[in-house]
């Protein structure tokens, strides 16, 4: 077996390590309401089994790069696998501080989300263009990482700090933006669902168009075509012809996915629903109900001081040196630079508020989901969406 | 102004909230509150005391943590605005024609986008108040609060009176049975707990990280001197950024570094084997790069020389500017941009009759300084009329070129022969049929061959700034570390000769810790279980018990 397929493996290992964890960390909080005692066992086995989680995925993450010849994140397969990674790191060290078995039912629920939906995205080692090969990537990318990583514990904790405050019973716009959220959630589902099942149908049908410039390019649909580029013509077409032609402006490939991993997301959001004949949020409010809010609450503040400090040197700081060696400028206001600044700036008003208008609380969770929104978008809008220097993943 | 006389005798500057001695809240508001307000210590802050005069008015505005937040709000909006089309420097279009490729390729709104000067809307006048108004507001907000808080930590007192102490957030009372042994316990502990114990008769004051209340500051003072240092590029001389193309053989004085020339002497780009990559991944995949590389000779003129004489240079290394690895000199940098392969460098046509195909001779034209005329010598001629080194079509009869790089040479040749004195007249393009614009000729230009070469752009970047930035970046982490891993602990104790005990603790963040300290030192002194005031009733499981589990987390309480 050579090394990669080794690092796959650990990869793998490790995806099913956090998925048993979450269901302990669940099994932990049920148990607890019977005796107190189950609770410490259940907790202790749940955080073993996360920590053999976070070690065979740093097997995953040493044995790729020892085989690649360079830290693997430098696609969107491995930047947002190892952010994945760093998520539960920054669980681990947060639950040994406060703890809160509860943050784990969150936590590893979506650090297995990230990592499920890396695992979508082309995982072939690929060699280094030439901008990329320093040793900078190394430093840059994973403070920067860690940094967002600790930041998104701040938003595990506003969601379980809401879970457990919002009146589920009663209409509100709390409510509706909670239940948003978890709908959110689910259309990453759809989206790994969508592209696992057409991925395994081998579906591909290759069209030409012509792009916004006005030049004939070729484009490959992984996906049945809803949408049609600008002036398609099919090349090799399989079962569907697209339904609607875009403008040049919009990458219909692109907007084919986001609807299809939509609408597979809202039938799972529907099934959900009527089984369970109640909102998601509600489903996860019972395993909440015993957290002490005012824990939680200093818990989101705490991972936002820890994780600003380091966003900051990772993905400002040492961004800019690496900026300056690379492209002989320091910033260049490319959209992902924007982009980090703007959560930089977003978190610095959080601190702001909390400080001196006292937003804790509620405000202050829902304003650590914000943030992570904003983290996220970085991730996966600008790269995919917005062009420039970084988008590394236009696949 | 009057000052406050507190009833401890102390006399306060005019806007004290707490006395600065004994620390009673001095204010009405101060007075009626469970808990009093500590984030500046309770001390006169210039923006909440005075609002008079004009200038009382603008350092209000701008001291305001509300304005500070709105501003970053609005920088920050802003600048996602920015990002909605791409900014005019990365449009792939030259400068005169960016606003047609804006219309063109994002019509309606990005004529809109463009007009609006959102292309180009980080070095629009506003955005740059905006970030002007911001740094006011970091400088007058952190001097506002940040110089009386610094007076007020330095001469704290250590015995305070007991309604400070019952407004803090923690407090406990109670009976113990010795007081002087109780004191002494505690001074042990927490002494043990890395805290600077001071005591006052029957006072205790413990402090731990004071230095920490100073982050804020330190990181503010860092983001202002960072951006003093991007104002300062504007400054002429403190930052050079110039590019250059040079094509392989070339020698050329470096624009922006007086007295410096760079050979190109050559450029080579390596590419990743793509069998390498193996199986479909690499399909339809553009080769990939895996290096751009210009192996350079760099010369310097002697002294005194003229500028630009390219005489006499002294050689002063070879170098490879590769991504990456710029090659820097005396505060310079040269980095590698951009390249062109296979630029034509030289034509080379023979003079033919056309029936017999017979050579008059060939002339070889440099495409970057073409001779006017060549002569072969026997009897026959070569004239250039008129050269065009990217011909782009012709306009009103003459032939138009859309730059000044030989992308797409086309010549207008006069032939002249023994046989055709006067000479005759032929438009040659590049790989066209020769055109004959005044009738049948009985020579042509016959191609025969061109000889290619790469091309490197280079940006030369001198940036004096960057030390003060880089100060400025350090400075900002220091404090904003500071500020964010350590925590300023306090703990006022008071204990009666009667046994009679106060205790107040405050942190200015991470509750937290602070309660794990007061539980050691409550078990080990045997003080009175203490309470969080701001504990509210609902949340009151077993957690609220001063001082028990609430550390090991939700699911055991």
């Amino acid at each position: 077996m050579s090394l990669i397929d080794i690092s796959g493996n650990l990869l793998f290992v490790a995806f099913i390590a956090y998925l048993v964890a979450t269901l302990l960390f669940g099994g932990s909080i049920k148990q607890s309401n019977a005796t107190g005692k189950n609770t410490d066992k259940w907790g202790k086995v749940a955080i073993v089994v996360t920590i053999i989680g976070l070690l065979s995925q740093l097997g995953y993450f040493i044995t790729r790069w020892v085989y690649s010849g360079h830290a693997p994140v430098s696609n969107m397969f491995e930047f947002t696998t190892a952010f994945g990674m760093f998520i539960v790191g920054a669980f681990v060290l947060i639950y040994f501080i406060y703890r809160v078995t509860a943050l784990g039912l969150v936590a590893l629920p979506v650090a297995l989300l990230i990592i499920a939906y890396a695992s979508m995205f082309p995982s072939e080692v690929s060699p280094l263009v030439p901008s990329l090969q320093s040793y900078w990537l190394t430093i840059h990318v994973i403070t920067a990482a860690l940094g967002q990583s600790i930041l998104a514990i701040s938003a595990v904790a506003g969601l379980i700090y809401l879970l457990k405050v919002v009146d589920l019973k009663k209409p509100s716009k709390q409510r509706f933006w909670l239940e948003a959220v978890m709908f959110f959630l689910v259309v990453v589902v759809g989206f790994v669902v969508a592209t696992s099942v057409f991925n395994m149908m081998d579906y591909d049908s290759t069209y030409s168009y012509l792009d916004k410039e006005g030049k004939e390019r070729q484009i490959d649909y992984n996906m049945p075509p809803l949408f049609g580029m600008n002036e398609y013509k099919a090349v090799e077409e399989h079962g569907m012809s697209p339904l609607v032609e875009m403008p040049a402006l919009i990458n219909a490939k692109k907007l084919t996915t986001v609807v299809w991993s939509l609408l597979v997301g809202s039938i799972l959001y529907l099934l959900i629903r009527l089984i369970a004949r109640r909102r998601i949020s509600a489903i996860f409010q019972p395993f909440v109900k015993r957290v002490n809010l005012q824990l939680v609450d200093e818990i989101g503040y705490r991972s936002v001081i820890i994780g600003f400090p380091v966003f900051t040197l990772g993905a400002l700081i040492f961004a800019m040196i690496w900026a300056q060696l690379a492209w002989s400028r320091f910033w260049g206001w490319d959209p992902k630079e924007v982009w980090a600044l703007i959560t930089w700036l977003f978190y610095a008003a959080f601190l702001h508020l909390r400080l001196s208008k006292g937003w804790e609380g509620e405000k202050s969770a829902w304003l650590a989901l914000i943030g992570f929104g904003i983290i996220l978008f970085n991730l996966i809008a600008v790269n995919l969406i917005l062009a420039g220097l970084h988008s590394y993943a236009s696949a | 102004m009057e000052n406050i006389i507190c009833a401890c005798g102390h006399s306060n500057p005019y806007g004290t909230k707490l006395c600065e001695k004994c620390g009673r809240p001095l204010t009405e508001e101060g007075k009626q509150t469970k808990v009093v307000d500590m984030r500046y210590d309770g001390t006169a802050i210039r923006s909440k005391t005075y609002n008079t005069t004009f200038v009382d008015k603008i350092w209000n505005f701008f001291s305001s943590v509300k304005v500070g937040i709105a501003l970053i709000i609005i920088t920050l909006v802003a600048a996602s605005i920015g990002t909605i089309l791409p900014q005019a420097i990365y449009v792939n279009a030259p400068e005169p024609s960016k606003a047609e490729y804006y219309e063109k390729v994002y019509g309606v709104l990005g004529k809109l986008y463009n007009n609006l000067g959102l292309s180009h809307l980080y070095n629009t006048w506003w955005f740059q108040i905006l970030v002007g108004m911001l740094a006011i507001s970091i400088i007058v907000a952190s001097l506002d609060r940040g110089l009386p808080l610094h007076k007020s930590l330095k001469n704290q007192r250590v015995k305070r009176h007991e309604s400070f102490m019952k407004r803090q957030r923690i407090i406990a009372e109670g009976q113990v049975p010795n007081a002087d042994e109780t004191l002494d316990k505690v001074e042990q502990k927490m002494s043990e707990l890395k805290y600077r114990v001071r005591r006052d008769g029957s006072a205790l004051l413990a402090e731990r990280g004071r230095f920490a209340r100073y982050g804020p500051y330190i990181n503010h003072v860092g983001l202002i001197i960072f951006l003093t240092g991007v104002m300062l590029r504007l400054v002429p001389g403190f930052y050079v950024d110039e590019t250059i193309w040079i094509r392989e053989g070339e020698t050329r004085a470096i624009p922006g570094m007086d007295g410096y020339f760079i050979k190109n002497n050559k450029f080579i780009l390596e590419t990743h084997d793509e069998k390498q990559q193996g199986g479909e991944a690499s399909q339809g995949v553009n080769v990939m790069a895996k290096n751009y590389q210009t192996d350079i000779t760099l010369y310097k003129q002697p002294e005194g020389a003229l500028p630009g004489d390219s005489d006499n240079l002294e050689k002063l290394r070879d170098y490879s500017i590769r991504v990456n690895h710029p090659l820097k000199e005396n505060g310079f940098a040269l980095y590698q941009m951009n390249y062109r392969l296979n630029e034509l460098r030289q034509m080379n046509f023979n003079l033919v009759n056309k029936a017999s195909e017979e050579s008059q001779g060939q002339i070889e034209i440099d495409l970057t300084n073409p001779k006017k005329e060549y002569d072969l010598g026997n009897g026959s001629s070569v004239q250039i009329l008129v050269y065009t080194p990217d011909f782009d079509g012709f306009e009103n009869g003459e032939p138009q070129t859309k730059t000044s790089i030989p992308n797409n040479p086309a010549f207008l040749f006069r032939m002249t022969t023994p046989e055709t004195p006067k000479g005759e007249v032929s438009f040659v393009e590049i790989r066209k049929p020769p055109l004959e614009p005044l009738g049948e000729n009985k020579y042509r230009m016959k191609f025969a061959g061109a000889e290619m070469r790469n091309s490197s752009n280079f940006t030369i970047r001198k940036d004096s700034t960057i030390p003060i930035l880089f100060v400025g970046g350090v400075i900002f982490m220091i404090g904003v570390v500071i500020g964010s891993y350590w925590n300023h602990r306090r703990l006022w104790l008071q204990v009666d000769p009667d046994g009679r005990v106060l205790m107040a603790a405050h942190v200015n963040k991470n509750m937290f810790s602070m309660k794990k300290d007061l539980d050691t030192v409550t078990t080990f002194a045997g003080l009175p279980p203490y309470k969080d005031q701001l504990d509210k009733p609902e949340d009151d499981n077993k957690s609220a018990k001063p001082g028990t589990k609430e550390k090991e987390g939700d699911s055991t309480l």
